[in-house]
């Protein structure tokens, strides 16, 4: 029952979350800046506004793939907030992606294509890390399964300190944050015009945004698990780490400047290996 | 059980007749009835060993006319390989092969063993027989086709179509003598006619390219040949049997390195990777079946019927930590590849290594993902393949550049591609469960390097599939149009294939319960759940939900009313998304490359230190081995 009630909230809430935070972390960014920023709702109008516009497109099946990358990431989150397999739900968050690509490849568009290049790049960047987290949580509590997870006695952070901050790392890139937004940001981009969703415009870019909120949710889920445990305390400490990790990954955003994507890849890849790597054989190691 | 000799012998039969017909239909309807009678056969190997209990059944005590028979049949290869060593004087691979036969005989001279079955049927050969049976009969159905159009292409080379189809069914017929038999000496006797043929079909074309690989390929194999035939002098002397399964049960250290080293090679693992490589030289069924359901797949047959006395061993630690870093080296040097058959061979070597990786941890869970991931690896890669062939045929090139927007231009074999590429690392596609439980096994096994090499490996191996799919489904018009002059037979090869691959995924409850827990349980003795059924049943589910959600979005988009407008590309489109204005006011071409990351992994960065790090740890972890048992 409470599987089903979690599920069902996440269907319907995380799009709201996820445009809440954006507006909070709009703000939030101009503060640092100096700037007032735009109201905190700004993102529902502008998700509104794309969704009333005319449907331009390129192609026949950018819409459908989008589509599908919208749905994909859902079923992801559904996973993650029912309690199944940490892993698939990974996997699935993966394949989500993979329609993305395919949607900013299928334009066959100078700017989209070099965006879903970076964007793969991006991937194979980050999937390393969220592998040896699944196993990091597999050797703290015993269970792929995020429902045994939550419930264990400990808090999954106490064992896994290296993987949440090899985790941080890589939530700059889902959440598209600068130094690793590399395929599109969330600012004017120079060089790449709109990376990946350059050819996207109004319904589309809309779909497109509202699953993005989705991956969020996602993402500050898998932070939480970290933090949850058996007792109802653990609960508002999760969701105040959530809260701050969003705002360290929104400091970072506003202090570093975009990387190159050897930079991205090195750092991701040694980061992985420095934190999460010695985070697992220190685990194996005292089992 | 009287179909055993059948089976073995009708290939062999079929390859007596091809090369001797002169009219291309009689030799089509021969291979044509060929290719169904092997499957004939091997559906009908099955039922019978189905109706009997489906247990491990042993046959043939007395065979003294057959040894002899096999010990002038080894005589006759050695005599072929050194005549062919002279000719293209590449002396060294004679005296491997005459040094392996001498030991051979030597051992049957000194050291007789009690006469014991020499045909074995269990579930795990029987899984190999019926892959290598069908796989590898529609291999034979696409190459008739396929060939024709090859040297319609390819007029500089002399056209012995005959030989090489008569090749393929002498494969058969060693493959499945190799998996049915239970006696080490019969085993080497079908793995070296399996080493030779390879060696002969990838010399095909006769140029000097063919020549060389061919050649490498032979002293590749030969070297594990010679570790085989060393393995059963060893094993005879000490262990007094040449039994393979009595040789797994002693354990000795010594036999199990040495038929280990045996299979890393057939297996193509580093550093015996080159050969495959340069295997590509040959027509494309060749290619598809040596790296799908047959010659490679010997390789990791062999590991695995070791596994169970490889667990926690030097041995295993060896085979695992091999293909473990093969997984991973070959996975990333297959980004910096576009040559679409060159990334198909990296990804069967980089797979195979996950299977090696497996097999040398020895364990339940490890062997049950080894079986799965070989059953869906032969299927794709054999599918991938056929379609990189006939897409060949079709544009004059492989190059994975060519094939930008195959989807406008030739739409069947587009999808045919995509089913292969998703089957090979898409969640929830077979080949990704099996690397799922690989991982957790490897956790089990408490083996850090391992679980990383893993978490790496799956990340290059998503980049160099994706790319290659992005690249498949651009919707882009050019002028240069495809006419499809792939043929029916070829057609029909892939068809099935592609509905294998998907049936496989969505019976994957009903192939896990039936025929992989029989095989890991006949294997340990032992078999507990690695996959619960509700995990089962939610892959099942989310198989179905890739395939519909993007066919029901596309129902839902179709009647969306879209306004089409140009692409943006910076100067102003000339209106066809393919020329723009440049800033000499000029008509540009525009043309999109993939990323190949070439300074960065690159075969020629990355493969020497690769070559140098897999031998010494080869060698030196063989020396400890026979050091620590002397």
């Amino acid at each position: 029952m409470t599987q089903v009630l979690s599920v069902i909230g996440y269907l319907l809430l995380a799009p709201f979350a996820g445009g809440l935070l954006d507006g909070a972390g709009r703000i939030v960014s101009a503060r640092m800046q100096g700037r007032k920023g735009p109201p905190l709702l700004q993102p529902f109008y502008d998700i509104w506004k794309l969704f009333t516009k005319q449907m331009f497109a390129v192609n026949s099946v950018q819409l459908l793939l989008n589509l599908s990358y919208l749905v994909f990431l859902a079923v992801a989150g559904c996973m993650l907030f029912a309690g199944a397999d940490i892993l698939m739900c990974l996997f699935i968050l993966t394949t989500a992606d993979m329609f993305l690509i395919m949607a900013a490849s299928s334009d066959s568009s100078p700017y989209s294509t070099l965006g879903a290049g970076r964007e793969m790049i991006q991937m194979m960047a980050y999937e390393p890390l969220t592998l040896l987290m699944a196993v990091g949580f597999y050797l703290a509590t015993g269970s792929f399964h995020v429902g045994t997870i939550i419930t264990s006695e400990y808090s999954a952070v106490l064992f896994l300190p290296g993987m949440l901050v090899g985790f941080f790392f890589i939530t700059a890139i889902k959440l598209r944050k600068s130094p690793f937004d590399l395929s599109t940001s969330h600012h004017a981009h120079q060089e790449m015009v709109k990376g990946i969703t350059t050819e996207m415009a109004g319904p589309t870019f809309a779909i497109m945004n509202v699953a993005e909120y989705y991956e969020m949710v996602l993402m500050l889920g898998l932070v939480a698990i970290f933090f949850i445990n058996r007792n109802w305390w653990s609960w508002p400490i999760a969701i105040a780490a959530c809260l701050f990790v969003y705002f360290l990954e929104i400091l970072w955003d506003n202090v570093c400047c975009r990387v190159k994507w050897k930079t991205l890849l090195g750092s991701c890849w040694i980061a992985t290996l420095l934190s999460g790597g010695l985070n697992l054989l220190i685990l194996m190691l005292i089992r | 059980m009287g179909v055993l000799p059948f089976l073995i012998g009708w290939p062999v039969l079929i390859a007596l007749i091809v090369p001797f017909l002169k009219s291309e239909r009689a030799r089509s309807v021969t291979v044509y009835v060929g290719a169904g009678g092997v499957m004939a056969l091997a559906g009908a190997l099955l039922v019978q060993w189905l109706l009997s209990g489906g247990v491990v059944m042993s046959f043939y005590e007395e065979t003294e006319l057959v040894d002899h028979l096999m010990l002038a049949g080894e005589l006759v290869l050695m005599a072929l390989i050194v005549f062919l060593s002279f000719k293209y004087r590449k002396y060294p691979v004679a005296l491997l092969s005459v040094a392996q036969t001498a030991v051979l005989i030597w051992t049957e001279m000194a050291f007789p063993v009690e006469p014991a079955s020499h045909m074995k049927v269990d579930g795990l050969a029987m899984l190999m027989t019926v892959i290598a049976a069908f796989v590898g009969s529609f291999i034979c159905i696409y190459a008739v086709g396929y060939m024709k159009a090859y040297h319609h292409h390819h007029t500089e080379y002399k056209d012995r179509t005959g030989f090489f189809l008569s090749m393929l069914f002498l494969f058969f017929g060693a493959m499945f003598g190799l998996v049915l038999s239970g006696n080490l000496v019969w085993m080497y006797f079908f793995w070296e006619i399996t080493s030779v043929v390879s060696f002969l079909l990838i010399g095909y074309t006769r140029t000097e390219e063919a020549v060389r690989n061919s050649f490498r390929a032979l002293w590749m194999n030969l070297l594990g040949g010679l570790g085989f035939a060393l393995a059963i002098t060893v094993s005879a002397a000490a262990l007094h049997t040449v039994q393979l399964e009595e040789v797994v049960q002693a354990g000795a250290p010594i036999p199990i390195a040495l038929l280990a080293l045996a299979g890393l090679t057939k297996s193509a693992q580093l550093p015996f990777s080159s050969w495959l490589l340069g295997a590509m030289v040959a027509p494309t069924p060749s290619s598809a079946l040596l790296h799908s359901a047959t010659m490679v797949k010997a390789g990791v047959y062999l590991l695995i019927r070791l596994s169970p006395a490889m667990a926690g061993t030097m041995g295993g630690t060896m085979v695992s930590l091999i293909g473990g870093f093969t997984f991973i080296a070959c996975s990333m040097m297959a980004i910096a590849q576009n040559d679409g058959k060159k990334v198909l061979a990296f990804s069967t070597i980089s797979n195979l290594g996950l299977i090696v990786a497996c097999a040398g941890i020895g364990k339940e869970e490890t062997i049950w993902a080894a079986v799965l991931l070989m059953v869906f690896h032969a299927v794709s890669k054999s599918m991938l393949f056929q379609a990189v062939g006939s897409i060949e045929n079709i544009l004059g090139s492989r190059d994975i550049e060519d094939m930008h927007g195959l989807l406008l231009r030739l739409p069947k074999l587009t999808y045919i591609m995509g089913i292969g590429i998703a089957g090979m690392y898409l969640a929830p596609f077979g080949m990704l469960i099996s690397k799922w439980v690989a991982l957790k096994a490897f956790v089990d096994a408490g083996d850090v390097l391992l679980v990383l090499f893993l978490a790496y490996g799956s990340a290059t191996t998503m980049l160099y599939w994706t790319k290659w799919l992005a690249k498949l489904i651009s919707i882009h018009h050019t002028k240069v149009e495809a006419k499809d002059i792939t043929r029916k037979d070829q057609y029909l090869s892939m068809f099935l294939h592609s509905v294998c691959v998907v049936l496989l995924c969505l019976l994957f409850p009903l192939l896990e319960r039936q025929v992989v827990t029989p095989i890991v349980l006949q294997i340990f003795g032992s078999a507990h759940e690695v996959l619960s059924m509700s995990v089962l049943t939610t892959m099942a589910v989310m198989l179905i939900s890739v395939i519909f959600v993007p066919a029901m979005m596309f129902l839902v988009t179709r009647s969306a009313r879209r306004v089409y407008v140009p692409i943006y590309m910076s100067g102003a489109n000339k209106g066809d998304n393919t020329y723009f204005v440049n800033s000499f006011g000029e008509p540009e071409h525009l043309y999109l490359s993939n990323w190949y990351l070439r300074f960065e992994f690159g075969m020629r960065h990355l493969m020497r230190p690769s070559l140098i790090f897999s031998a010494g740890l080869l060698i030196v972890m063989l020396c400890l081995i026979v050091g620590g048992a002397v």
